[in-house]
């Protein structure tokens, strides 16, 4: 009985490819069991080879495996490409009717199976995925009712009758697998918990992390693989009264958000690498104006248009550093799908309290993989709009006297008012300014202004760095981001094997937490940076930040994600 | 009721002397007296450059930008406060140069904003470079030997992205000036004030004398229809862009009208906290 095992479909783009692999992971995810999906997909619409490759585990293994046990092709080009990918005795269940070749030279379970003629019997062609789900069903020693009642939710609106051929085709598949040697012993899936959870991806999370902060306003321009959480937020927000606004650039996004914040809405927008770039000059506006707002990053293949649709890490350099002379900024850096979720509130939150750009930093794997959440905690959400000026305040204001927006306080935080307020009057500029908002170039208010807003945002910020394994380790392995389900693997193998390894996570890149890192870095006897990108960012970000001590790193940028054998087998060379 | 006092403030403007900038001033400061307006309820975005300035020379709440962004501020800021009453002010280069694109789509999404552009055909601020409204064989700093483009005539430019609200005044007549603004912000969506506005330092070419020579003025036409589209086009067509008053009106649904599920209440104003059984209604979709 497996623990774990891998499956993947495969065919041309607009084949449908994308609701298999839904359908088979939400059924497994709605069975209890833990299950991460990550899309292969090509930068256009229909046509060329796209899959989906999904994770069981009776475990969290928020990765993608090393290896795949099945293989389901819709085309010949799907063996090819990815046949390689299965262990010996994996399973391929192929359609009859492109006549599939098996892969040379492997040693393979190799079915063909009438996918398109039992789907043409059950009702329409369309319906072959659903024997192809039926078939797996079978092999993996789970019965056809697994579907059951997740295609009676998505179908049953459409009337009985299109639920019932669906499962129809199902059980075709089912039917002719087991009588075809379908069913193998060493297939069998141990059962899942039961438990329910949620299956979501990282952009999806972060919608929902908006619009339970209470952010009304969105403005964004389209742009892959953030695009998403507009999608999302088209949908909600006129729900609760708020509104997306499909901008016609990022600069526009990021200004008007902007806006929107200034004027009291929380607001947010959310883009990737290219669009981030556009957005710096307003990044440095809103550090200037000290005006709250969320910028999601969802970073993608750099650098230009680099890989659109492909999975990197290399855009912190330019969410810390970017942006012209110098403004307070904090960096969030989930590194899971539930953490998008409760970062983001923590991001609208931070902006607030301390009247600063955010930007919540993810990468392709995180925001599109779906991956198994833990119910979300409605009792968690807490929402925190900092320091606004009372009424008593603004009262004792005299007509036709301005409010002191950029008031020196001692923590460096001056009380807010929104416009519409009787006297809250005040200008905000983008020009060094006095207390009130009047331009300056009076040198001492200049170095007074710069000290206060750089100084707002102090120590560390709390769980900016997690940490697990053995306390003195021979390895201690760092990462950020997505690469957190992949080093948690490769370091329990090797626990498994008696090495001494441990796992520091960072979530949070500005304010650096120096502090924490350091004392673990201390107790290592080697550290290893992991990350996705060409020049180790994150390692020379532990240097900028004073982190004392030498840091070995294993990179990988050629578009995909690490799998746990290749940082299993780095980390085993140096220890 | 505010006058024209409460919109003033303490600060000199650090326009020179003679800038048409001043008049502009005046005429909003005046036709937010004339229409009701509380300095409180007043928000003016501006943009880079002298005329951007010009949120800072108003009593009212306001965001001097960046440059080109005014637009989009303007827009976020109405969206989160549809009460408030919002300008946007700025420059030829600010609005039809770096901000032309904001422009463009404001007009398509029709938020009931009022942008007034202080037009001079130059660059002040950067000290005399071409503009996107300098006239082709303009010469100045950046065309030494004479402009080799054309310029930009916001007024076709704003009539054939369709707008619906569209009026051109001379800062020097600030009494049409002050009436087009009062009309502007009174219009229920976006609504452009052009508005010529010498540069008195840098532009030796376009001068207060050489608009009262160029200048058609649209009140003088009891005949002029400023319903009708096509005679609108016509009419900047034939006086070269260089008329002033109403040239173009009707009605149509501002934007926040449109949007689905959008409250007459002001979004600033509203509990933003979701509920229990809406979060739990989100959740079912990822079960």
């Amino acid at each position: 009985m497996l623990d774990q095992l891998s499956w993947k479909v495969g065919g041309q783009q607009g084949e449908g490819i994308d609701s298999t692999g839904e359908i088979f992971a939400t059924a497994l995810n709605r069975h209890g069991y833990f299950v991460y999906g990550y899309r292969h997909f090509s930068s256009r619409i229909k046509g060329g080879h796209t899959n989906y490759k999904i994770r069981v585990s009776t475990k969290p293994r928020p990765a993608n495996a090393d290896n795949l046990d099945m293989l389901i092709a819709f085309d010949q080009e799907t063996i090819d490409f990815n046949a390689h990918e299965l262990r010996p005795g994996g399973v391929i269940i192929a359609d009859e009717k492109f006549n599939p070749v098996a892969p040379e030279g492997m040693t393979v379970r190799f079915f063909t199976v009438p996918l398109t003629k039992f789907a043409e019997e059950a009702g329409s062609a369309i319906m072959k995925n659903m024997v192809a789900l039926g078939a797996s069903a079978c092999v993996l020693g789970l019965q056809p009712e697994t579907f059951e009642s997740l295609i009676s939710d998505m179908f049953l609106r459409k009337g009985q009758k299109v639920v019932d051929s669906n499962m129809a085709a199902i059980r075709k598949g089912f039917q002719f697998m087991k009588e075809n040697g379908g069913e193998i012993a060493e297939f069998r899936l141990k059962p899942g918990d039961g438990k329910q959870r949620l299956f979501m991806m990282g952009n999806d999370a972060i919608g929902l992390g908006a619009l339970a902060a209470g952010a009304r306003i969105m403005p964004a321009y389209p742009i892959t693989p953030a695009s998403d959480v507009m999608e999302y937020l088209i949908k909600k927000f006129p729900k609760v009264g708020g509104h997306v606004i499909q901008t016609e650039d990022e600069i526009a996004a990021i200004t008007m958000a902007i806006g929107a914040n200034y004027a009291g809405v929380r607001a947010l927008t959310a883009t990737s690498g290219p669009g981030l770039s556009l957005m710096m000059e307003a990044i440095g506006l809103a550090g200037m104006t000290e005006t709250p707002v969320v910028i999601i990053d969802t970073q993608r293949g750099g650098p230009s248009t680099g890989m659109p649709t492909k999975h990197e890490q290399s855009d912190m350099y330019a969410v810390l550093f970017g942006t012209h002379g110098e403004i307070p900024k904090i960096v969030l850096a989930p590194a899971t799908a539930e953490e998008c979720f409760y970062m983001t509130i923590d991001a609208f939150n931070y902006a607030e309290k301390y009247q600063t750009p955010v930007i919540l930093i993810t990468d392709l794997a995180l925001s599109l993989a779906k991956q198994t959440v833990e119910p979300l905690d409605y009792d968690r959400i807490t929402i925190n709009r900092g320091k606004l000026a009372t009424e008593e305040q603004l009262a004792a204001i005299e007509p036709g006297k301005l409010f002191k927006r950029y008031a020196f306080t001692e923590d460096n935080i001056s009380p807010r008012v929104f416009p519409g307020q009787k006297g809250g009057i005040h200008h905000v500029t983008g020009v060094e300014h006095t207390e009130v908002g009047r331009p300056t170039e009076d040198a001492a208010i200049r170095t007074k202004m710069m000290n206060k807003r750089l100084n707002k945002v102090r120590g560390e910020f709390p769980n900016s760095v997690s940490y697990t394994g053995a306390e003195n380790p021979d390895l201690l392995v760092i990462g950020v981001g997505s690469t957190i389900g992949v080093i948690d693997e490769a370091l329990e193998r090797l626990t498994a094997e008696g090495k001494s390894v441990a796992h520091a996570h960072v979530r949070v890149l500005s304010p650096f937490p120096t502090e924490t890192l350091q004392k673990y870095v201390d107790r290592a006897k080697k550290v290893l940076v992991v990350e996705n990108n060409a020049t180790g960012q994150l390692k020379h970000l532990m240097q900028f930040f004073d982190i004392k001590g030498e840091f070995l790193s294993q990179l990988k940028y050629d578009g995909n994600p690490y799998l746990p054998s290749e940082i299993y087998a780095h980390c085993k060379e140096l220890i | 009721m505010a006058t024209v006092k409460d919109f003033r403030n303490e600060v000199r403007p650090n326009w020179c002397p003679g800038c048409g900038d001043f008049s502009v001033q005046a005429a909003i400061q005046r036709a937010l007296a004339n229409t009701g307006r509380e300095p409180e309820n007043v928000a003016i975005i501006s943009g880079i450059g002298c005329s951007g300035r010009i949120s800072g020379y108003i009593h009212s709440y306001g965001v001097h930008a960046i440059h080109g962004r005014a637009l989009a501020v303007a827009q976020g800021v109405k969206l989160a406060n549809r009460d408030l009453t919002v300008i946007a002010a700025g420059g030829d280069g600010d609005g039809f140069g770096i901000g032309l694109n904001h422009f463009m789509h404001a007009v398509r999404r029709n938020m009931d904003i009022t942008y007034i552009v202080m037009d001079n055909q130059i660059y002040g601020l950067t000290k005399g470079q071409t503009s996107p409204t300098s006239a082709h064989g303009f010469k100045n700093k950046t065309t030494p030997e004479g402009n080799i483009e054309h310029a930009l005539t916001p007024t076709q430019v704003a009539l054939g992205a369709g707008i619906s609200f569209l009026a051109q005044g001379f800062s020097t007549d600030i009494n049409q000036l002050t009436r087009l603004i009062e009309e502007a912000i009174n219009y229920k969506g976006f609504a452009l004030v052009n508005v010529f506005s010498p540069c008195v330092t840098f532009n030796k070419v376009n001068t207060y004398d050489w608009y009262k020579q160029n200048i058609v003025n649209l009140d003088n036409d009891p005949d002029y229809d400023p319903t009708n589209r096509a005679a609108a086009m016509a009419k900047i067509v034939e006086t070269n862009g260089l008329c002033t008053g109403l040239i173009f009106k009707e009605e149509r649904v501002a934007y926040e009208d449109l949007i689905p599920g959008y409250k007459k209440e002001p979004l600033v104003h509203q509990d933003i906290t979701l509920s229990r059984e809406l979060f739990a209604e989100c959740l079912k979709e990822f079960a």
